[in-house]
């Protein structure tokens, strides 16, 4: 009777086994690393918008505040536009024939909004308010980064519910006082540097203890599936 | 003298565990046969072509489910866990048959499981395979199944170790994995003979593959004797332990009617119950069609009416305790979900399951009823009605009525509920069809040790009439 098989069947054979093996374990680091990957959460690419709105220029060149335009950034749970009007404060008087801000002079002009593309957009099925986060000193760069030396805007981390719970399990690590909120430069206490004001901190471990304490960050609830899955 | 004679014609009375006319060569060339039989019976295309429609179905029930969501079932608050978990637990018990007498029935050397051990074994994959459809249909979002495992996720969570649903993805993978290398490991010798015995290219190279380069040396039946008694030891436990988690699924619950400690014991012998009682319903017909009375003989029939009767006792004591615990409980919610459960808006139910799990079973005591083929069929279809009825008790009555009056509810299958459970079926006995067609239902090597083994005895007591003659 010939032989079913040639000889070499038995290397495939084995080698099949350790395949297999390298096979699915391949398959889980590629599916791991797409679903961390900006493919997937659109960390760090810059969206197209009407006008090439610059955060580093009005910001740091100019010294604009977050609040000027995010007004409603500390009572409500959006942050909050810019209606046209705002930009025109300045642009009515500077920069009014720019060809770059055509689109704006025409939204003042018909009384159309600006249509910008969002940023930082959270499932429906999370619900985020901006003004408990300010209220309890989560800095602006700790989650949206430093806005100040972004051109055009992108956004800074993955926004998957593991970067939010990072803090929420532990955010001793990430609080600063509530005057640093919209400091874009602020940097944690340290020994040479000890916050005074703040319980003598020496370290971001030491201010996020007493901050915690301070403005009754309940780390026992905000956990709580409840907190953002309402 | 007379003692020692009495006790040999008990012995006598026994019908063999194989035919005596069957040999090492004819055994083989009979089970191989039928699937590499170039003549397809004509009632198998039958069979085929009944369960593929009905297998649609539950595809068809399944796509819709997917398109409309949970809602299209019964369930709803208070009886959120209707038809779902009722099939999904039946199912399971089905299966456990199979692991029994492939792993218990072996380290205890009883030889007759021979016979039945690979067809059961199949059942219980298929049973286990229709078995895990039902809970994570019942997620509602299927395709995100896979949050049930523990692996970095980026949400930063684990599952719920408290939670009855992770214990079952544990239990109930582990036992499909165990039974399936058990399953494949008893199948590679006989792989190797179908690969020797086929004529046609195609499957030389199919069950080539699948006998792993099996050449039946001694060194090869040595490694697998020891191989196929470990896996037989690791797929021990898991005859009770599999039942057991899903018996404390219930028991976990703050809910009367299932926080009890009798569940997993009972639940157990309830599994092994109906798994025998679909193993008897399937090999009954299956060895008329086939021919296979003498390898399948009265015999396996007598003992697996005799496992029935015993496991279905334990059951009969398990409802016993549940009754007498309610009364002596004296607990308001106990006594009344028990009365609720005889005497409720169910009590069909209740009373359909003690006729089916008790009544019927009883009759199992005759001997004429265990070595009658028919009777033993009819008596195992209606073992298998009353375990789902008794999951369907369990699961409903006590739901139904919340610890508020004004939390009460009924429940009812819907017509999606019942496509789901019917196709579930169609597609088991797809399953079954197909396997009986292409691999060997019965094991030939283990036959073939059988057969020999019989032929020794049965040459020595020949020499001995012959001296004494």
């Amino acid at each position: 009777m010939p032989q079913i098989f040639h000889s070499s069947a038995n290397t495939i054979a084995k080698a099949s086994i350790f395949g297999a093996v390298f096979l699915v374990g391949a398959i889980a680091w590629v599916a791991g690393s797409v679903q961390r990957s900006p493919y997937t959460t659109d960390q760090g690419v810059v969206r197209d918008q009407p006008v090439p709105f610059s955060h580093e220029h009005h910001v740091r060149g100019l010294g604009i505040d977050c609040r000027y335009c995010h007004t409603s950034v500390e009572d409500s749970s959006f942050a909050g536009l810019p209606p046209t009007q705002t930009c025109m404060t300045c642009h009515s008087q500077i920069w009014t024939n720019a060809q770059i801000l055509e689109p704006v002079r025409q939204s003042f002009a018909t009384g159309k909004p600006l249509r910008w593309t969002r940023v930082h957009n959270l499932p429906n099925f999370v619900y985020f308010n901006h003004s408990v986060h300010i209220a309890k000193g989560v800095g602006c760069a700790t989650c949206h980064g430093q806005v100040d030396r972004m051109p055009l805007m992108w956004q800074h981390a993955t926004l998957q519910m593991v970067w939010c719970l990072q803090c929420h399990r532990d955010p001793e690590k990430y609080l600063r006082p509530r005057s640093e909120v919209f400091n874009m430069n602020w940097q944690p206490p340290t020994p040479e540097h000890p916050d005074v004001a703040h319980g003598n901190a020496t370290s971001q471990l030491e201010l996020g203890k007493f901050l915690v304490k301070e403005y009754g960050v309940r780390k026992d609830q905000i956990t709580n599936c409840s907190v953002c899955h309402r | 003298m007379a003692g020692e004679q009495k006790i040999r014609r008990t012995a006598d009375m026994l019908p063999p565990v194989v035919a005596p006319q069957y040999t090492v060569g004819s055994v083989s060339d009979k089970i191989s046969g039928i699937v590499l039989t170039k003549k397809t019976p004509r009632p198998w295309y039958f069979g085929v072509a009944l369960a593929m429609v009905v297998s649609l179905m539950l595809f068809n029930a399944i796509g819709y489910l997917l398109l409309k969501g949970v809602g299209v079932w019964g369930v709803d608050v208070p009886v959120a866990w209707g038809f779902a978990i009722v099939n999904f637990v039946w199912w399971i018990g089905i299966g456990h048959a199979g692991t029994l007498i492939s792993a218990i029935l072996l380290l205890l050397k009883q030889e007759w499981r021979t016979s039945i051990n690979r067809f059961a074994e199949a059942m219980t994959l298929f049973a286990v395979a229709c078995a895990g459809m039902f809970p994570l249909l019942h997620l509602g979002r299927p395709w995100v199944f896979y949050w049930l495992f523990p692996y970095p996720d980026t949400m930063g969570l684990w599952p719920q170790w408290r939670s009855p649903l992770v214990w079952d993805v544990f239990a109930v993978s582990t036992y499909a994995t165990v039974s399936l290398l058990f399953w494949y490991v008893g199948l590679i010798p006989d792989l190797a003979t179908l690969r020797d015995k086929a004529q046609n290219r195609i499957a030389q190279v199919i069950y080539g593959i699948g006998s792993l380069g099996w050449r039946g040396s001694a060194m090869h039946w040595h490694r697998y004797e020891i191989a196929y008694l470990l896996l037989g030891g690791l797929a021990t436990p898991l005859v009770v332990s599999v039942h057991s988690i899903v018996g404390m699924d219930f028991a976990g619950g703050i809910v009367p009617g299932w926080h009890s400690t009798i569940f997993p014991p009972y639940f157990v012998a309830g599994a092994i119950f109906s798994g025998f009682a679909m193993v008897a319903t399937l090999t009954i017909p299956l060895r008329k069609w086939y021919g296979l009375e003498g390898i399948i003989t009265i015999r396996h029939l007598d003992n697996m009416g005799k496992i029935m009767l015993a496991t279905g006792l334990i059951v009969a004591y398990g409802y016993a305790m549940e009754v007498f615990i309610g009364y002596y409980s004296d607990n308001t919610y106990e006594w009344f979900m028990t009365t609720n459960r005889m005497f409720g808006p169910y009590a069909w139910a209740y009373w359909m399951l003690i006729f089916c799990n008790i009544l019927t079973p009883i009759t199992l005591w005759s001997r004429k009823v265990r070595t009658t083929p028919i009777i033993l069929f009819v008596i195992s279809i209606i073992i298998n009605v009353g375990m789902w009825m008794e999951r369907y008790v369990i699961v409903i009555t006590s739901l139904h009525r919340d610890f508020l009056p004004s939390s009460w509810g009924m429940y009812a299958g819907t017509q999606w509920d019942w496509m789901t459970y019917l196709g579930t079926l169609g597609f088991f006995a797809l399953c079954l069809i197909l396997f009986i067609r292409v691999l060997p239902m019965i094991s030939m090597f283990e036959m073939r040790q059988l057969v020999s083994q019989y032929r020794e005895d049965a040459g020595t007591s020949a020499q001995v009439a012959l001296q004494e003659d």
